[in-house]
């Protein structure tokens, strides 16, 4: 990508790491860890104030806006972008449904907050669109027919692409441990380890 | 067996009126059987497909519950004038709001709880619910609602709650109804003819549906219409239980359900949350978005209740059961459900004596809800492992058993033969495909990791039938529109009606188009549960797709100038079989031209009278048990299914393994945590609760369809498979460590913790 930046370069309006830990306040981390109660203190609010400028990098376009700190990247992603091919299924990092790419790898967007993302490149489900046309893996899953209700499905294929582009041959074992961080209830697997194997012959192929 | 109403639904449903004119089962087919990707899979792995939980209106409100945190506590206060300050809160609703007051949790025509109710009877019930700006102004605002709570003695022993003395979740005691039991023959007699009897007690522990997409809904008002987009198996149970909650006519409330992230069961249930946000959205008079957190969605919408199940099997010399005791326990949670799991031992096998009964009790838990095969697979973890030892007893082959005791007619009465049952076919071709003698009779090793076989059968207590209503309207350009009312829940509903309309009429599948799941433009349907959408949804499809057939023929009857007895249907032509230069392209059709659309409606037939239908199935497996670590490594799994007619060979086979995948969760590793102590759960997260990862299944799996049609019971020939699917697995796998460990492990989940214990204490006892 022409465009690809620096990540270790912040660009103006955003904030660095210890800034951004500097800014929240500690009603905020109490929230933030599920500790809070019903009845219990009630936590700090981030005022419209405290709202940071960001520009995330987002398939291939630069977005800018203000978010608060405490917002994750599936939630701006989802909730202030309009981009839902990306899933909520947790938001606490335990089921993959929101794996995204950042520089290439794959991570969870709930576990990312939005000031955290700035700086990267970063790929959702429709980043592997060319146009109208599926991508490699996005073909895979589909005559593979690699998943059922399909909600998890956005991060089921963003975890095998980050898994080829790191590892463009994995054997069998090689696909259960890259793919094991994305839960699917329907239980598709069995189809998604035969996904991720042609979609890794048709990369090679050229497909 | 006819009081056993199926589980999703409660009171009448509308039955579709018959046409007699009904199209003979089909001989051969050319697209029906095949593999066919699902035809919304652009939409799926694209990333365009919206799901509920995508919705987003213009000037919409995000709604967040304030729920109780104990397990038994009646609310003695609530204030919420802080929370009415907070920053974008735009509304407030309490139990004490105009219109909020109702009662819920419908069974058998009465209610065994309200919307709020003020007697919070397990962790998580609702107390309250706030509309912000954002989601995170709306559940930064319910923390700050005040509430005063009276914390009362708690149970969540299902045994415990039997006793007087426990505490009392409802007026009237904590059995739910009356214990069901089941007598036929004379079970003492029965037991006194057998040469060989079993008994023991096996357990199976609660289970979570978890589905991937949280529950929730959208809802808008327009005026006096309301529209809901909700995550359901089933739009039009949803309109029934909003219009009545919202004392509105059914037409002016709109369900929309499109896509929707697995279910299991536990999105056949109505939630609270969807009448929440009606009346947010109707006190603000802005669209409200309510979504539940996931740990929410482990307390609150629903579960696999565990069962204790003790059973006693007889039998003589040469493996003929005599007598079959079944006895079985367990908890519908807070309100009324009933946890029964004695059907499959009941009708599985012919006993000619036999007596079940089956308790269900109150527990300050979360109400059960039916999840896939609701008690089916508890019971088969009860009766495969209790044949798989008299097996063992007998010194006969497991499979040879089973094949020796298939029940020829459902045990009612004087007996009600079956449309059709392949479970010896099922047994016979599995264990042929799993190469199962020889794995079977192979010598154990003495190493520490040890190889072992198992097998289960089943079959599944639901075949479906009317009603069932679809539209087929064909363009004159010889493309189609397909209106149906059914949910497609990931089972690729959609998928198999457009390729049963490409058989009937040779459109091809990507020129069909599908309206589903929206009461305000489908037809009826019943929600898509008891795997029964393919049996009861598909002849309906057909029906529809020949009634446009029909119609094409008359025209081009009338255009050719022949009878239309003469003519024959193919690829959208119609031609004259006695004179081949009379033929004409569908859409060369004067009338069709100047009509632009031809429309056929086509209703499910009513089910053959006094015959029953049900899918069976059998599963085998091979493990490997690490004898030092207690870990158990499921090497393969082999599903071989009777599900009448194989639609769509590619989905089939995922349904199989899924299944198999689910069961594998019941088996090993899923078990709902109560801590004894607070009657909290300890594990309402994804990280503590396990369902099966790709690390946890199988290494290998076959699916051996048994592909053959069941015409006696509808037009496609077609029975269910979503829910036999699992309800073997836990059992097969059981058996399978039993052979090759020699330990009966009665309890799930069939974990290394466990695992690990049973054998140390089986080398302490050597």
């Amino acid at each position: 990508m022409s465009n690809k930046k620096d990540p270790t370069k912040r660009p103006e309006g955003g904030v660095t790491r210890r800034g951004f830990l500097g800014s929240v306040g500690a009603g905020a981390v109490v929230a933030a860890t599920g500790v809070a109660r019903p009845g219990e203190a009630i936590p700090e609010i981030t005022s419209p104030e405290e709202m940071v400028q960001v520009a995330l990098l987002i398939n291939g376009r630069i977005h800018r806006l203000l978010v608060e700190p405490r917002w994750t990247l599936l939630f701006v992603l989802r909730e202030r972008l309009a981009i839902t091919g990306t899933k909520a299924g947790c938001e606490r990092g335990e089921c993959g449904s929101c794996t995204v790419l950042i520089d290439g790898r794959p991570r969870y967007a709930c576990m990312t907050l939005a000031v955290e993302a700035e700086g990267t490149e970063i790929t959702t489900v429709e980043g592997l669109l060319d146009g109208e046309e599926l991508g490699t893996v996005q073909r895979a899953f589909v005559e593979e027919d690699a998943f059922q209700c399909g909600y998890c499905t956005p991060g089921q294929i963003m975890a095998a692409e980050g898994l080829l582009r790191a590892n463009p041959s994995p054997s069998f074992d090689e696909i259960r441990c890259g793919m094991s961080g994305n839960l699917c209830r329907c239980g598709a697997y069995p189809h998604i380890v035969n996904a991720v194997t042609a979609a890794a012959e048709n990369k090679k192929g050229g497909r | 067996m006819d009081q056993e109403s199926p589980y999703w639904i409660d009171g009448s449903v509308p039955e579709t009126p018959g046409t007699g004119e009904y199209p003979d089962p089909w001989k051969t087919t050319e697209i029906v059987g095949t593999r066919v990707p699902k035809v919304d899979a652009y939409e799926r792995v694209s990333g365009t497909a919206v799901y509920p939980h995508d919705i987003s209106l213009p000037e919409m409100l995000h709604g967040a519950i304030l729920r109780c945190p104990y397990a038994h506590a009646n609310v003695l206060k609530i204030d919420t004038s802080k929370a009415e300050k907070m920053p974008g809160v735009r509304a407030v609703l309490t139990g004490n709001s105009p219109g909020a007051d109702m009662p819920w949790y419908p069974r058998g025509g009465k209610f065994s709880g309200r919307l709020f109710d003020t007697h919070c009877r397990h962790e998580g019930e609702e107390v309250a619910a706030i509309a912000a700006e954002t989601p995170l102004q709306a559940s930064d605002a319910i923390r700050a609602i005040e509430v005063e709570y009276e914390v009362l003695p708690f149970v969540i022993d299902d045994e415990a709650a039997l006793d007087p003395s426990a505490p009392a979740i409802h007026e009237g005691g904590n059995v739910v109804g009356e214990p069901r039991v089941r007598e036929r023959g004379d079970l003492e007699a029965g037991f006194a003819e057998a040469d060989v009897v079993v008994e023991r007690t096996y357990r199976t522990k609660c289970e979570i549906h978890a589905p991937m997409e949280p529950h929730g809904s959208v809802a808008r008002w327009d005026g006096n219409r309301l529209t809901i987009w909700d995550t359901t198996q089933g739009v039009f149970s949803v309109q029934e239980a909003v219009a009545r909650a919202m004392r509105l006519p059914l037409a002016n409330v709109r369900v929309i359900g499109h896509y929707m992230g697995g279910g299991f069961g536990s999105k056949l249930e109505v939630g609270k949350y969807t009448v929440y946000a009606a009346l947010l959205a109707k006190t603000t008079g802005r669209p409200v978005k309510i979504f539940l957190p996931r740990e929410d969605c482990f307390l609150v919408t629903g579960n696999r209740p565990g069962n204790t199940m003790t059973v006693k099997i007889g039998a003589k010399k040469d493996g003929t059961l005599t007598a079959i005791d079944y006895r079985s326990l367990g908890s519908s949670g807070a309100y009324a459900y009933g946890a029964d799991s004695s059907t499959l031992a009941a009708y599985l096998y012919t006993c000619p004596n036999l007596r079940t009964e089956d308790t269900t009790v109150y527990t300050n838990a979360g109400k059960a809800r039916p999840m896939r095969a609701p008690g089916f697979p508890q019971g088969a973890w009860a009766l495969e492992q209790a044949m798989d030892e008299l097996a063992q007893k007998l010194g006969a082959d497991p499979v040879e058993l089973r094949l020796k005791n298939i029940a020829d007619v459902l045990q009612v009465e004087e007996g009600r033969p079956f449309t059709s049952n392949q479970l010896a076919e099922c047994l016979r071709k599995g264990a042929m495909e799993f190469g199962w003698s020889e794995a079977w009779a192979r010598d154990k090793t003495d190493g520490h990791l040890r190889r072992g076989v198992g097998v289960a059968a089943c079959f599944w207590g639901y075949a479906g039938g009317p009603p069932s209503t679809v539209i087929v309207k064909l363009f004159a350009d010889g493309s189609v529109n397909l209106n149906m009312g059914a949910s497609d829940i990931g089972t690729g509903t959609k998928t198999w009606a457009a390729m049963i309309v490409a058989e009937e009429l040779g459109v091809a599948v990507d020129k069909i188009q599908i309206e589903h799941a929206d009461t305000a433009t489908t037809q009826y349907a019943t929600s898509s549960g008891g795997s029964k959408t393919v049996p009861s949804d598909s002849p309906a499809v057909r029906a529809a797709a020949y009634a446009v057939k029909v119609q094409l023929m008359r025209m081009a009857a009338e255009q050719l100038e022949v009878d239309v007895s003469d003519l024959e249907f193919r690829d959208l032509t119609v031609s004259s079989r006695s004179d081949q230069e009379k033929k004409v392209r569908v859409t060369e059709l004067e009338k069709l031209d100047r009509q632009g659309v031809v429309i056929g409606t086509g209703y499910r037939d009513p089910n053959p009278e006094g015959m029953v239908t049900f899918p069976f199935g059998a599963q085998f497996c091979e493990v490997e048990v690490n004898t030092r670590t207690g870990e158990v490594r499921l090497l393969r799994f082999l599903g071989a299914h009777d599900s009448g007619r194989v639609l769509n060979r590619l989905t089939y086979d995922n349904q199989v393994f899924g299944g198999i995948v689910m069961g594998v969760g019941l088996g090993m590793t899923e078990e709902r945590v109560l801590d004894p102590q607070t009657g909290k759960m300890t594990n309402a997260n994804f990280h503590d609760y396990k369902i099966p990862t790709m690390k946890d299944v199988a290494i290998e799996h076959t699916c051996v369809p048994i592909d053959i049609p069941d015409n006696e019971f509808n037009t496609t020939g077609t029975k269910g498979l979503g829910e036999p699917a699992t309800i073997p697995t836990a059992a097969a796998i059981a058996n399978a460590v039993c052979d090759a460990i020699g330990i009966r492990v009665t309890d799930t989940p069939l974990n290394p913790i466990q695992l690990a214990r049973l054998i140390a204490e089986q080398q302490k006892e050597a």
